[in-house]
């Protein structure tokens, strides 16, 4: 049937999108030339002024990089990476130890401006006080807030800094959760990341507000990897966003980040993230290849950790944020939008690992899949033995916009103790031609109606998200299903 | 207000409308009625601007425009309103958000500034109450989980919400007990005006006891056969749809 074709080409053009992220900010930078060897990871160490412990950890992560084998697993094509013609490092150049914002470079002043960051406190106290990391490439340029946190005990400040200021938290947390030999790619991050942001949230402290961090990939030809570690101590609570742009180009870039928290007795961190790198033109050239890897665990009875992501950018994402549910009671929680237009392809999900007691693990998945994009669901929910009256939800939800994309769900469920219940349930759907005519009946336009429908679909996860954040991710994948109609 | 004229429309290749002609003025309502397959539904989407439909020959004019030529958006902005036989759920989209959204579509089109949600629940818990709709209903998502009543009942919020210049029910009585039938009715009587028109397609008779149609047409093979007063539903209810077959070429 024709109108049938013609509905589902223009479905096609309305998940077509502007990506308003994609300039490159113009300004010196000083790169490290392309290739891997240990001479590349001796000068990294050198130019962040690490201690010998570091060192030593990143070059033996990398020997065991070496030993590795690139996954092949995931539901995902793409060409092999040459890894000897990305360049491991690129920092603007700028005079060094900022004492204020007036000594940043106005370029990138203006560049975290344009997306919307604000790195201003004065600008920043009209609204919604969010404390903001910016790592711009290789480096982090800008802190915000660090006095007003400080005075709560807060740590929050660039992973390079905490090296330097807090080594003995540092070394004790620093791959504790996600070991330099995990993985292919968290082994490749361990040698050689070059920046992330440390927090540590003291005993019995609720952070007082909103903990950021903002990645930017600016330098071409260059990989990002960054380190996250977030530690919260007993009976504390931290609430963290992280949000990640880059420039438009034809070329793929890498980025291969590793996220740790840790949360102790009691203690509650909530991890959301809006995935933005640039996806690719609408004949899949260019765009970010986002192989991250992301875990906590909750180490004390009573904790909580909670991942909420939004994935709307990159080319290529295989991102699997887990929770290892050690401590007794402790609640593990995985809410995600995975929306994949043009070529882009995605395996994710998450792991549930219960090890302790009377431990609970919920997962809500909702997979967007237009135009000729790949989505796919994966998830582990483990329960060991000793892990008694364990409890895990599963949800994954597909939804399918136009014949040329597909939905996957590769669930898998491991149970070694018998009073454990694990339910999993999944369904796919189209958006129908009924709810659309109903839409524009009302006087929708048909672009507002297709994104009001999909934001209906992802309202359980927004709704995790905090207020500011669901807001941009509704803004955001409203911008992802625009179109040429209109 | 709506003029007609001897349209002709097809599903799928399928001829349902046969030069189908009707005048609606300013003020008036109209009953359709017809026994099932007839082609009111048909009528009802095709003014709507339902893509399905194949409009093969005939003209529309909708306040002196052309109907057929907007999308249908620009004629629901426009105010032409359809309560739909089977009203769809959107599962996560909040009543409320989606009327405003709506509401706020026309009042762009019309010029008028947007209502902020202050006025627009003000105005949307009113009109929930005049048709008797439980406010919780306002925030469920729309038309999830609801029966089938309520979401008529829903249908009729929004009609009375967005006050239309041409509403065409599309059976919104089927499925409705009598308390409901009555609220419905209700909300129909409470927006006739001398500004607004309505069109009311129903198979049934029981629905214009309460409200009297100034016109009723009967509709067989996808053309009016007879056309009369509020009297001929009563004629039409006494002795059926074969009676009025019969007595097409006579009348």
């Amino acid at each position: 049937m024709n109108e049938q074709i013609d509905t589902e080409e223009h479905l096609e053009s309305l998940t077509q999108r502007e990506y308003k992220e994609g300039f490159v900010t113009d300004i010196d930078a000083d790169t490290l030339p392309p290739g891997l060897d240990e001479g590349i990871i001796h000068t990294i160490s050198t130019r962040k002024e690490e201690p010998q412990f570091l060192l030593d950890w990143r070059l033996s992560a990398y020997r065991n990089w070496l030993k590795m084998e690139e996954p092949e697993w995931p539901h995902l094509h793409y060409p092999k990476i040459d890894f000897q013609e990305i360049s491991y490092f690129s920092a603007p150049k700028q005079k060094k130890l900022l004492d204020s914002l007036d000594e940043v470079d106005p370029k990138l002043l203006e560049t975290y401006e344009k997306l919307g960051i604000p790195l201003d406190e004065q600008k920043a106290l009209a609204g919604v006080k969010v404390a903001v990391d910016a790592v711009f490439d290789s480096v982090s340029v800008a802190t915000t807030f660090k006095e007003t946190l400080a005075e709560a005990g807060v740590i929050f400040c660039p992973l390079s800094e905490a090296v330097t200021d807090y080594p003995e938290l540092v070394q004790k947390y620093l791959g504790s959760v996600v070991p330099p030999g995990d993985n292919y790619y968290a082994a490749l991050n361990s040698a050689v990341y070059s920046e992330g942001s440390f927090v540590y949230v003291p005993k019995g402290v609720r952070c007082p507000m909103e903990l950021s961090t903002y990645f930017r990939i600016n330098a071409m030809n260059t990989g990002q990897f960054e380190r996250t570690l977030i530690v919260a101590d007993e009976d504390s609570y931290v609430s963290y966003l992280e949000g990640c742009t880059a420039p438009m180009r034809d070329e793929n870039q890498l980025h291969a980040a590793v996220v740790e928290l840790v949360a102790m007795k009691g203690a509650e961190i909530k991890y959301s993230t809006v995935q933005n790198w640039y996806p690719g033109d609408e004949n899949g050239k260019g765009g970010i290849y986002n192989f991250v890897t992301k875990r906590g665990v909750c180490k004390g009875e009573g904790s909580k950790i909670s991942w909420t992501q939004v994935e709307t950018g990159s080319a290529i994402t295989w991102k699997y944020p887990s929770v290892v549910l050690e401590g007794d009671s402790s609640v593990g929680e995985f809410y995600s939008v995975a929306l994949t237009g043009n070529y882009q392809q995605a395996d994710t999900g998450t792991k549930m690992v219960h090890v302790g007691k009377n431990a609970r693990s919920t997962i809500i998945s909702k997979g967007i899949s237009a135009g000729h994009g790949q989505n796919s669901y994966r998830g582990l929910v483990k329960i060991l033995k000793g892990a008694e009256n364990a409890r895990n939800y599963s949800q994954c939800d597909s939804l399918l916009m136009g014949d040329k994309c597909g939905a996957h769900t590769f669930p898998y469920i491991e149970v070694k103790n018998p009073d454990a219940v694990v339910e999993h349930e999944a369904t796919t759907s189209k958006i129908s031609e009924d709810q659309l005519f109903y839409c524009r009946q009302r006087g929708l336009s048909e672009e507002d109606a297709v994104s009001m429908i999909v934001n209906g679909f992802c309202k359980e996860v927004f709704k995790e998200l905090p207020m500011e954040f669901a807001v941009e991710a509704q803004k955001l994948l409203s911008i992802s299903l625009e179109g040429a109609v209109g | 207000m709506l003029t007609v004229n001897n349209l002709c429309a097809s599903i799928e290749d399928k001829p349902i409308l046969n030069g189908l002609s009707l005048e609606v003025k300013a003020g008036e309502v109209h009953a359709v009625m017809g026994p099932n397959g007839s082609g009111k539904s048909t009528l009802a989407n095709v003014l709507a601007g339902r893509d399905q439909y194949e409009v093969t020959a005939g003209t529309v004019t909708f306040k002196g425009q052309d109907l057929l030529e907007l999308e249908p958006e620009i004629r629901a902005r426009e105010g032409l309103f359809l309560a739909f036989q089977y009203p769809v759920e959107i599962p996560g989209v909040s009543n409320v958000h989606m009327l405003k959204a709506a509401l706020n579509a026309m009042r762009t089109h019309r010029g008028e500034k947007e209502l902020d949600a202050v006025n627009f629940l003000k105005l949307v818990k009113q009109k929930a109450e005049l048709v008797g709709m439980k406010q919780e209903f306002l925030y469920r998502a729309v038309n999830e989980g609801f029966s089938g009543g309520e979401k008529k009942r829903n249908e009729v919020l929004q009609m009375s919400l967005f006050e239309p210049t041409l509403s065409v029910l599309d059976e919104t009585d089927s499925g409705l007990d009598i308390d409901a039938l009555k609220i419905v009715a209700q909300g129909i009587n409470s927006l006739r005006s001398p500004q607004r028109a309505m069109l009311v397609v129903t198979h049934y008779q029981r629905l214009l006891d309460y409200i009297a149609p100034d016109f009723v047409h009967v509709l067989a093979h996808g053309k009016i056969i007879r056309s009369g007063g509020k009297e001929l539903a009563v004629e039409l209810e006494e002795h059926g749809y074969g009676w009025i077959e019969e007595h097409a070429c006579t009348a």
